[in-house]
Parts: structure tokens; C-alpha cells; sequence
């Protein structure tokens, strides 16, 4: 195994993937973790606000958004700098939130107040609320913009908004508290996780009609020890990836059939998970063990794990 | 299972249109939703008089446990309201000395068939066994008493309080993973202090630890508040503490008149759990883990107060009966007390993973949280502690030691 692991990280040298950076909340730690992809080296911890948990990329690659959920801020951190250079309002205890694809705007969950708050970048203010169920969580928004979607813990439901007229489109019941949702890159399926039941529901995205539904069975571990949390879609849409929480693994899933295909065994407690740019590589956040695991997708194993900081939640992989 | 819809294909803009304005007239009406649907749930609680608070910091509460109800109630119509149902409260608040039976035949004339009752145990049995409630499922909010889930279970009562069993399985667990084997008990001479002394004594037997001192509290109630009263307590303390080496102090007095005044007192350093200091508990103010802060938050916002054990255990009984309905999509009685005892149910709790009912005794599986004064120290079961079903089975009484017969 040792061997093995040594032959991966020689080939992942000499073949070093194009530069990637790899970003890791540490909601414990109050840091932002930076990593570089092609050498699995842990490079800084960049200081943020209290609690971050979401995170997101700008449009133009440059700056990385940290939802600070004890500071009811979003800190805006320059990647070249590596540090906070400035402050968005958020609304009252942000966890996740997603850029819109216009780069002008953030959709935010303020998971206290039942509400989305639509932050203006560049004027650094909120322009909009919409009103959803009890406790927002999971963010995502389709390609073309036009749709964003918030789930909600304690109603169960997963809310889609008009991203332009900022109105309520529809709301879908789902299983109990659901963590995150996601877009299929092409933005006709719609991903929720729920976290109590350990489920994904998929819905066709126009008609909203349940197109399955994905329970994972995990060898030696009980129901309520798998819990479905974050999801990252495969660029060309065929996979997806689940982390399944307190199970310790992460799944990887087939669009077209909802077959759980393979399982990963990861750190402790992931939450969310990442493909690098290359797709070659997933990366997932291990909240429990303060470490994200590498797996690398081609050989389909868990290559390396490395200690990054305490509670690691969001991951974002930047250039 | 049918998810409510509203179709239309995206592409066409004046069906999005007409959609649009469809769905806000939902949001500004949502009970215009399908056919809106009223459920009654019945809520009873006693009269209580608060005991005097020990520590001047200590709140008078005397809403305990219908405010927990109040806030499922609000939790439940979040999604209600998408689903064309609504919740109501109906309680009844007996006076000293009244028996719940003509509670009972209240909500029995109003058709209510799911009822929170925040009783003791003796006015719990009370209810159950009344007319009418036969056809009715109470929720036990309030009374830990492990008869009721052994001998007087009854079958129309599910548990959403932990059992005595539970809260001393709980801080066993703990205590054995902190590898403090030997205990001393301390347990005070009321009833439920006793009872609370069989279920530590139980618990050390199962989980490999050993009460190496077994000690009633004799000494009559000191007033630390006095005057100079920690003087008193500084000199009581100690003798009463004075014993051969342990490990920890586990008290039992649940009517909290002497166990606060033990922690910093005892004879040897040693620390102190049960009931005060390290306690055992469904539910405490303390606990921000598993999106709890969000559950604290409305119900402080809402009570103008820190959420209770009896809160809690109100607010799951509540929740439950809107989580099924949201499931079944159904307000039908029968389908919904039917449900809650299935292998299906689970319910989102706050404590890290899904809660459901044994169908043995109707007891509410659930964490232990371990709780220091001001932050949580853990949550049981620990780990290593296996079971053959599910880890939660390892806290309380297990389907093989029930003497429970419907």
C-alpha cells in the first residue's frame, strides 16, 4: 500500500496537473486553508472572520467569497494576496451561498432569519430578499442564471427562485433536512441531499417531477449513520459525487441510471466535495478528522489525506 | 410517493407568466393551497409551583413545556403551509389537585386524536386510562418514570422525554469512556431521587463500571442563599462527602435542593455528575452542535427564554405528528398514528441523527446529551458501545429486558 501510495504521488509529480489551488474552510479555526493541488502541500491558513463554512469563487477566478455564519458578514479575500481585503453584508448567519453567473450578484442562505439575501457585489449591499422555510441551507443556481434553488432544513423543501424577478417558482417537497442541492451543468436536473433520511432526490428542473431517488448502502454502517450532505456534479454531467457524512465515504453516482457505483472511503465526517479543474482528482472537506482526502479518480482511490486545520466544511478549487 | 406540482414547461413564457402569478397568489395565501386542512392537537400541562431557584441566576420558568409545544406548532406549519396544512393548539392547564380525565373528554368532543401530555406520572396513567383516550395518542413530555415503559406502559402513549434508564445509560457510557469506573452515589431521600438511584445502579452493571460507595443524602437542605451561607456548606460538605477514594460523584436529586452545593465542596477533589455538575439530559440550553443554534434562537426569540428539556421533548411530540403528515401527506388520524410507530418514521432533532419510536415500549430513540453549565461536553452513545439494531437501543430498555405488554 505504502508502495502504491508512493508510485501515485511520483506519477502525480512527474505528470503535475495544470496549477490548481485548493481552498478549505475551517470553521473551528476561523482560517481559510490553501493547498496546492499538483503537490498535496498545505501552502498557508488565511485568517477570516468566525465560523466560515461557504465559500465560492468570483466569475474572474480572482477572489474567493467566505460566509462567516458568527459574524453575519461575507469576507471578500483577495487570491493573490491571500488575505481578507474586504466585507459584504450577508443577512443574519450565512451558510452557503452561490455566485450568480453574472458576477454581480451572491444568493445568500441566512439560516436564522428564513430568508435568501441577494447581496450586490460591487455596491456591497443587499438589493433583494425572498422568503423560504424555516432554516436555508443548501445553495445552487443553473448555468444560464435563471433559476436558483434553496433548500430548507426544518420544512423539508427545496424552494426554486426566478433569479430575475426574485419570485418564488415552485416548492418541492423532500426528504428530511435537506443539505445541499445542485444543477446538472446543463441545468435539467436538480440534486438535493437529505441529510436525517441519507437520500438524493433528483427532479426534472422544468416539470419538477421526481426522476429518482438515490438511498446509499453502506457495508457495516446503520441508517441513520449515513447522512447525505454536500454534492459536486462532473463537468460533463455524467457523475455526481455525495459526501455521506458521519459515513465516512464519499459516493460517486451515475446521472443517467441514479446507480451508486463506488464508494470512497475518506477522512472522518465529509461535508462537501470538489473536482479538480483537470476532473482527474476529488477532493473532500473531513470535518470530524481536520483533513481532506485526494482521490484520485482515474486509479478510482483515496491517494492521500492531509491535515489542513479544525472542522473543514467548504472546499473550492481555484486556479 | 406523489410530490405536489405545479406543471408547466419552462420554455413558454406566458405559461411561466401564469404560473408566476399562480404561485404568488400561493405565497401571499398559502392556505389557499389544495383544500387547507386543520389538525387540533391537544396540549395538557399542570399547575405548577416553580421551586424556589438555587443560584441567583436561576429563571423562575413556569411555562415550561407549552412553550416548547407552541414552537413545533410554528415548525410544523413552515411546511404545512406549502402542503394545504394547518396545526392548532388546544390546551388545557389543570389546576392542583384536578384529574385529567375531563381534559381528556374535551378534546375527544373536538376530535382531536394526538395529545401532548405534560403530565407526572401518576396523572399521565390518569389520562391514558380515561375515557375516550383510548382512541388517542398521548405524548409522554414530562415523566421519565421508567414504569411507564415497563409495567404500566400503556398502548396508547408514545415517550418523547428520555427514560431515567436512558439519561444514567448515557452518563455511564460517558463516564466508562472517561474510564471512571468507581462511583460514589449520592442520592437524595425523595422518590424520584430513588428511582433515579435504580437506574445508575442498573447502568453501572451494563456498561462494566461499579458503584463503589452507596450513600443516601441525610443532611436536611442547607439555604446556600443565606447570609453566610456557603459558611455552612463549607463545613456540612465535606462530612458528608468524607468516604474512601473514587472516581466521580454521582448524584441523584432531581428536585435540585442539595446536588449544586457539592461541586468545589467534596472532601477529596474529585468531580461531580448526575443530576448537577456533568448531568444527563434530552435537551439543554447549551447544545449549538447539529444546526441547533437555529432551533435555540426561534425558541428564545419566541419565549424570551433558553429552551428546557420539557420544551424540547413538547416540541418533538409535536413535530413528529407534522413530520408524519408531511410524509403521508395526510392529516387522517389513523395513518398518521400508524406511521409514527413504522420503521419509516424519522424525525430531525438537533442531536446529530434521526429520531423514531420503539415499537416495544413507544419510547423516542434519542442522544444523551452530556452537558457541562456552560457548554456540551458530549453527547451518548459514545463509541465501542455496539448494538445489534442501532447504537441508540444501547441507552435505556432494550427490546430483550422489556416487561412491557400492550
Amino acid at each position: 500500500m505504502q508502495i502504491l501510495i508512493s508510485l501515485v504521488l511520483v506519477l502525480v509529480l512527474v505528470v503535475p496537473a495544470a496549477a490548481e489551488t485548493i481552498y478549505v474552510s475551517n470553521e473551528q479555526d476561523n482560517t481559510v486553508a490553501v493547498v496546492d493541488g499538483a503537490t498535496m502541500i498545505l501552502q498557508a491558513a488565511i485568517d477570516v472572520g468566525r465560523r466560515p463554512r461557504g465559500m465560492a469563487l468570483s466569475v474572474d477566478k480572482k477572489t474567493l467569497f467566505v460566509a462567516e455564519g458568527d459574524d453575519n458578514r461575507i469576507d471578500v479575500v483577495d487570491l493573490a494576496k491571500r488575505q481578507v481585503v474586504g466585507q459584504l453584508p450577508s443577512g443574519a448567519d450565512p451558510e452557503f451561498f452561490v455566485v450568480h453567473p453574472d458576477g454581480k450578484r451572491l444568493f445568500v442562505a441566512n439560516e436564522n432569519d428564513n430568508l435568501v439575501s441577494v447581496v450586490d457585489i460591487a455596491g456591497a449591499k443587499i438589493i433583494g430578499t425572498v422568503d423560504v422555510g424555516v432554516e436555508p441551507e443548501g445553495m445552487a443556481v443553473t448555468a444560464d442564471g435563471r433559476i436558483v434553488a434553496c433548500t430548507s432544513e426544518t420544512t423539508s423543501m427545496v424552494h426554486l427562485i426566478d433569479a430575475g424577478t426574485l419570485e418564488l417558482i415552485d416548492n418541492l417537497l423532500v426528504d428530511t433536512r435537506p443539505r445541499a442541492a445542485a444543477f446538472s451543468p446543463d441545468g435539467k436536473q436538480l440534486w438535493v441531499s437529505s441529510e436525517i433520511r441519507g437520500t438524493v432526490t433528483v427532479f426534472d428542473t422544468a416539470t419538477r417531477a421526481q426522476m429518482g431517488k438515490i438511498e446509499f448502502d453502506v457495508p457495516g454502517i446503520r441508517r441513520e449513520g449515513v447522512q447525505a450532505v454536500g454534492i459536486e456534479m462532473s463537468r460533463d454531467g455524467a457523475t455526481a459525487y455525495v459526501a455521506l457524512g458521519p459515513a465516512n465515504r464519499i459516493a460517486e453516482v451515475d446521472t443517467k441510471t441514479f446507480t451508486v457505483k463506488r464508494l470512497y472511503l475518506v477522512g472522518q465526517r465529509p461535508w462537501h466535495v470538489a473536482r479538480s479543474d483537470d476532473q482527474k482528482q476529488l477532493i473532500s472537506a473531513n470535518g470530524n478528522s481536520g483533513d481532506i482526502s485526494f482521490i484520485d479518480l482515474e486509479n478510482q482511490e483515496v491517494v492521500k489525506s492531509l491535515p489542513v486545520g479544525r472542522g473543514p466544511w467548504g472546499i473550492v478549487i481555484g486556479p | 410517493m406523489s410530490i405536489p406540482k405545479i406543471q408547466l414547461g419552462l420554455l413558454d413564457p406566458r405559461r411561466i407568466r401564469l404560473a408566476l402569478a399562480f404561485v404568488m397568489l400561493l405565497a401571499i395565501t398559502p392556505s389557499a393551497l389544495p383544500e387547507p386542512q386543520t389538525m387540533v392537537i391537544g396540549y395538557v400541562g399542570e399547575q405548577r409551583k416553580p421551586p424556589p431557584p438555587l443560584g441567583p441566576l436561576d429563571e423562575v420558568v413556569t411555562d415550561d413545556g407549552l412553550q416548547g409545544a407552541r414552537l413545533g406548532i410554528a415548525d410544523d406549519a413552515s411546511t404545512g403551509r406549502f402542503l394545504g396544512q394547518q396545526f392548532r393548539l388546544q390546551q388545557v392547564i389543570l389546576a392542583p389537585g384536578k384529574t385529567p380525565a375531563e381534559a381528556v373528554k374535551e378534546f375527544a368532543a373536538a376530535g382531536v386524536s394526538f395529545v401532548v401530555a405534560d403530565l407526572d406520572a401518576d396523572l399521565l396513567l390518569k389520562a391514558s386510562d380515561a375515557p375516550g383516550a383510548e382512541r388517542m395518542v398521548l405524548f409522554n413530555s414530562r415523566a421519565p418514570d421508567d414504569r411507564l415503559r415497563q409495567e404500566d406502559c400503556r398502548k396508547n402513549v408514545l415517550h418523547t422525554i428520555p427514560s431515567r434508564a436512558m439519561l444514567a445509560d448515557g452518563l455511564a457510557q460517558y463516564l466508562v469512556w472517561k474510564r471512571w469506573r468507581h462511583w460514589f452515589l449520592l442520592a437524595g431521600p425523595r422518590p424520584e431521587d430513588q428511582a433515579m438511584a435504580v437506574a445508575f445502579r442498573r447502568a453501572v452493571t451494563r456498561f462494566g463500571a461499579e458503584i463503589t460507595i452507596d450513600q443516601p443524602w441525610t443532611f436536611r437542605p442547607a439555604n446556600g442563599r443565606a447570609d453566610t451561607g456557603h459558611v455552612t456548606l463549607q463545613t456540612e460538605i465535606p462530612a458528608a462527602t468524607q468516604v474512601s477514594d473514587y472516581d466521580v460523584l454521582v448524584v441523584a436529586d432531581e428536585a435540585d435542593e442539595f446536588g449544586a452545593y457539592l461541586e468545589g465542596r467534596t472532601a477529596l477533589p474529585r468531580p461531580v455528575a448526575g443530576t448537577q455538575g456533568l448531568i444527563a439530559t434530552g435537551w439543554s440550553a447549551v447544545n449549538e452542535e447539529w444546526g441547533a443554534t437555529q432551533l435555540q434562537d426561534r425558541f428564545h426569540k419566541q419565549a424570551g427564554r433558553w429552551m428546557l428539556p420539557s420544551d424540547y421533548a413538547a416540541w418533538l411530540a409535536v413535530r413528529s405528528i407534522g413530520e408524519a403528515a408531511t410524509r403521508l401527506h395526510s392529516l387522517d388520524p389513523t395513518a398518521i398514528a400508524k406511521y409514527l410507530r413504522s420503521d419509516d418514521f424519522l424525525l430531525a432533532g438537533f442531536k446529530g441523527q434521526g429520531l423514531s419510536f420503539r415499537p416495544w415500549d413507544g419510547q423516542m430513540r434519542q442522544p444523551i446529551l452530556i452537558a457541562g453549565p456552560r457548554l456540551l461536553v458530549s453527547s451518548s452513545p459514545q463509541p465501542g458501545f455496539l448494538h445489534q439494531r442501532t447504537p441508540l437501543d444501547t441507552l435505556g430498555i432494550d427490546l430483550e429486558e422489556s416487561t412491557c405488554k400492550f
